[in-house]
């Protein structure tokens, strides 16, 4: 308790100097942020806006700089709040439920705008900013953000989750000199490395539901085919459908394999955070961890931890069948709550390539962001520049993440729906089981579209 | 305001000392509440206004969300959290139909049973004990400390003590010293063979070799999954021992580091394994057993006639203890429990040794005369003398048990897919709220209300006895 009160009366001085600061900077004028050019300096001099999120630490530091930069050329005053507990869609539930919602919300999930979209929560897009979030994203990004033909989402920032990554070193001596392009050759270098002395080649962080089901969309967009990805993510087609057996089975030959995995209970123990570590700490137990681009920036918080694109690397997640390359995306929104016109501005500025650029370019924040009009050059480092090309190379041939569109009771919840379901497939291996427990958990919630 | 001030000091002055005096156990006076003859001039209606604060608060804090919930737990979730059509007691049937909740409410009674009862018999030993001792209040102080930690810095310092690794988790380091103390785990835990053509067999049940060898012929038993990072210190060049009588071969790790050997052929710097064990098989029968060298080689030298299987058996592979799984699927609610009892029974222990000190030693001091042995006295006067507060303090822990949230949900946090068998209402209920099920997380915390509403009962007639 006694940290909360620190951090909020932190976020207050915060809030008061940042009000000194706008004050002082008023009578210049800055460039405007906002490619509408409506936001001159000073345009919503003392208005006030909040925005709620998730994110802390240095994704906060980074997404606080570029609402420095909109209140130093407006004068507005942002204020960001970081959801407390971490649980964004909890505060977001009980402040939208109580009648005072933020002005802008910071969502991960298209499911939870959909939700709000359709209960009639959201405030539309501005022109301008349709306008801008049409000129620097990918017509699916614009999508996505869109609930029964009207626009909601600015996208903010984006991930690769489609990204194995992998310890060179461990590569290096097992003798393998090129990555793995086939889910066959995969596991038969996994194999290798086991027999190369790494104890549990492929580590996977069971603890956390939500890497498996990124593991389950990335084989399912691939054995199943776009369109019936589409399907399941909107429950269109059910969890009993061949498809998903065909997808689940193939996934079994590497979650079913203790040879490649350990033990499963094992590593329904392991947390997102320490399948990254298994792979690169010290002394690594494991060589191989699938997750999203943002393992780049989990991975300095380990012990003597690998370096970041030279240990650390990645590849395409595998070809199975010889499906074509496709990417699974995810990424978050800024959506309004209210009309205050600074907050609309503000969201306005966020799909700005200058936006971007603060987010990215802002040390250690991780972010990657899918504006194509974002130099690549904004990026800190070779990795994360790659990574964010890739996002943008892709355009509208990717999909995104499947569970983050569900229902959160469905797919958003820890040890519950999806989440627990594949953690109970992970343990047993029961095809038919983890379907038939699927589809009874995805008929229990209401799909909104 | 300013001329009624004189007044309400002397009532509070007036109300405030028989209440005092009522609350110390020993207390001579017992004097009805109810019945405070006012003071010349007083009028009772005056009594309202400085009730109001209070009055509004409770009902704002207490009163409207209770209400609140009670009908809201009668609605199903509308979307964005809103009201959507009556549900009549649905809410209330899906927390025993749906199997997490109702894992929850076997959770809850299970802590029930069996925590309250522990917790109040482990607190009467130890007051019963520091009577006795000369450490007692330094001996109370570190037991009651518990009590001074918050219930999440406890759950944080156990959910490491749990911790799976004996490298983290305490629990896991004493018991994997224990268990290591008795019996020393196997030198090659990661070692195995894919050789399905060479092999039968696996690491948990021994290698055993296909083909059979006669002396002279040596053999080559290749193995792979050797940590290369970190090999044995006295492991070398895998190399054949020159030609022996006997049976002879190498045992030897196929993989070199880098890479690019010939799989089933000794390659330059490909390793033995030393010390693994080798027998020789007959029939069914072991007929030899041997141990490789620092070069993997073996030899039987006693072995100069027939054909013999090889085989290396399970206990070169097995894998290292890897302790208790303290926090998994079946020990993860006594684990917690545990943790509580560390928290509360400082807490028991206090009360129930406060209530000691105030029996009269005559009676002990009498039973000690007339003969009594010390658990007579213990079960015939201390126990029976001590009822009122141990009903308090039994009392109290239900209520705490029946609410417990805090020490559960940041244990079950760290045990990842296990979380949901550490369970009990309270966390369902904030589940439940986080994922907007608002009836179901309202239904919840009515039942909770329900659940405790006797124990209350109980509390209050206690305390309403003992002031009359």
């Amino acid at each position: 308790m006694a940290l909360a009160r620190t951090t909020m009366a932190a976020i207050a001085v915060g809030a008061a100097t940042m009000g000194l600061a706008a004050a002082c900077s008023s009578g210049k004028s800055s460039t405007p942020p906002a490619q509408s050019g409506s936001a001159a300096a000073a345009a919503f001099k003392g208005q006030s806006f909040t925005i709620l999120g998730q994110w802390t630490g240095l994704e906060q530091s980074a997404f606080q700089s570029v609402i420095n930069k909109f209140d130093k050329s407006t004068g507005a005053k942002g204020q960001y709040t970081p959801a407390a507990g971490g649980s964004e869609p909890t505060v977001l539930g009980a402040k939208v439920a109580g009648g005072t919602p933020p002005d802008i919300a910071i969502l991960s999930l298209p499911g939870a705008i959909a939700q709000y979209g359709t209960a009639g929560k959201l405030h539309a897009l501005s022109a301008t900013s349709q306008a801008a979030v049409a000129q620097n994203f990918a017509t699916e990004w614009a999508t996505l953000g869109t609930v029964k033909g009207t626009e909601y989402g600015v996208p903010v920032d984006a991930s690769d989750k489609s990204t194995v990554w992998y310890n060179a070193t461990a590569f290096m001596n097992a003798g393998i000199t090129s990555t793995p392009t086939t889910w066959p050759g995969l596991i038969a270098d996994a194999k290798t490395l086991a027999a190369s002395g790494v104890h549990t080649p492929i580590s996977v962080g069971g603890g956390d539901g939500w890497t498996l089901t990124d593991w389950f969309e990335n084989v399912y967009i691939r054995t199943a085919g776009l369109a019936n990805y589409d399907k399941l993510t909107h429950h269109q087609i059910k969890w009993t459908d061949p498809t998903v057996a065909t997808a689940l089975t193939a996934l079994k030959q590497i979650w079913g394999d203790k040879a490649l995995i350990g033990s499963p209970s094992a590593a329904l123990t392991v947390p997102f955070t320490g399948s990254v570590d298994n792979v690169f700490k010290a002394s690594p137990t494991s060589a191989i961890v699938y997750e999203a681009s943002f393992v780049a920036t989990t991975i300095p918080a380990d012990k003597d931890p690998a370096k970041v694109g030279t240990v650390a690397k990645y590849f395409p997640f595998p070809s199975i069948n010889g499906s074509a390359p496709v990417v699974e995306a995810a990424g978050d929104f800024a959506v309004a709550f209210t009309s205050n016109p600074a907050a609309q501005a503000f969201m306005t500025f966020l799909a700005s390539p200058q936006a971007a650029q603060l987010l990215v370019s802002y040390p250690g924040s991780g972010f990657i962001s899918a504006n194509k009009n974002l130099a690549a050059t904004a990026y800190p480092d070779p990795t994360t520049a790659g990574l964010g090309q890739q996002i943008v190379s892709v355009g509208d041939n990717f999909r995104f993440d499947m569970s983050d569109q569900a229902p959160a009771a469905f797919g958003g919840t820890p040890n519950k729906g999806e989440w627990a379901d594949l953690q109970t497939f992970l343990g047993n291996g029961n095809v038919q089981a983890a379907q038939a427990a699927l589809e009874k958990d995805a008929e229990s919630v209401t799909w909104t579209s | 305001m300013a001329q009624d001030s004189g007044e309400p000091v002397s009532q509070a002055e007036l109300a405030g000392s028989p209440v005092l005096l009522a609350e110390t156990p020993a207390a001579p006076a017992r004097r009805q509440r109810a019945r405070i003859p006012l003071a010349p001039g007083e009028v009772r209606w005056l009594a309202l206004p400085f009730l109001a604060p209070a009055l509004v608060l409770l009902g704002a804090i207490l009163l409207y969300p209770l209400i609140y919930s009670i009908v809201r737990s009668l609605f199903a979730d509308g979307p964005a959290g809103g009201f959507g059509s009556f549900a009549g007691l649905r809410n209330y049937g899906s927390i025993f139909t749906d199997s997490s909740t109702l894992r929850a409410v076997e959770n809850n009674l299970l802590w029930l049973v069996v925590v309250p009862t522990i917790v109040t018999i482990l607190g009467l030993i130890f007051a019963v004990l520091t009577e006795r001792i000369r450490w007692a209040t330094a001996f109370k102080t570190v037991l009651f400390m518990p009590m001074a930690i918050s219930a999440l810095a406890s759950g944080i310092t156990f959910a490491l003590i749990y911790a799976d690794q004996p490298s983290r988790g305490l629990a896991n380091t004493i018991t994997v010293g224990i268990h290591d103390a008795f019996g020393s785990s196997s030198a090659y835990p990661t070692v195995f063979s894919n050789d399905a053509a060479a092999y039968s067999g696996s690491a948990s049940a021994g290698y055993t070799t296909k083909s059979t060898f006669a002396p002279g012929s040596p053999a080559l038993l290749p193995l792979t999954g050797l940590n290369l990072q970190s090999p044995p210190p006295d492991a070398r060049q895998a190399a054949m021992p020159s030609a022996a009588r006997g049976v002879y071969g190498v045992v030897w790790n196929d993989f070199r580091l880098g890479g690019g050997g010939t799989a089933g052929k000794i390659d330059p710097r490909e390793l033995g394994l030393p010390g693994i064990q080798v027998q020789a098989i007959r029939g069914s029968q072991v007929v030899a057993t041997t141990t490789a060298d620092a070069h993997g080689g073996f030899v039987f030298p006693g072995l100069t006639s027939g054909r013999y299987q090889l085989r290396l058996p399970a206990a070169n592979f097995a894998a290292a203890f890897g302790g208790v799984s303290w926090l998994g699927p079946n020990l993860i609610t006594p684990a917690i429990m545990i943790a509580y009892l560390w928290i509360y029974a400082g807490f028991a222990m206090v009360l129930l040794a406060a209530g000691m000190s105030a029996i009269s030693r005559d009676a002990l001091e009498a039973a000690r005369m007339d003969g009594a042995t010390e658990w007579q006295v213990f079960r015939r006067i201390t126990v029976p003398l001590l009822a009122p507060v141990l009903t308090v303090v039994f009392v109290t822990l239900i209520i705490n048990v029946l609410k417990v949230f805090d020490i559960v949900f940041i244990i079950g946090q760290s045990a990842g897919a296990n979380q949901k068998y550490s369970d009990v209402l309270a966390v369902s209920l904030y589940n439940a709220f986080g994922n907007q099920q608002y009836g179901l997380a309202s239904a919840i915390g009515v039942i909770l209300v329900l659940a405790v509403i006797p124990m209350m009962v109980v509390n209050i007639r206690r305390s309403r006895k003992e002031q009359r």
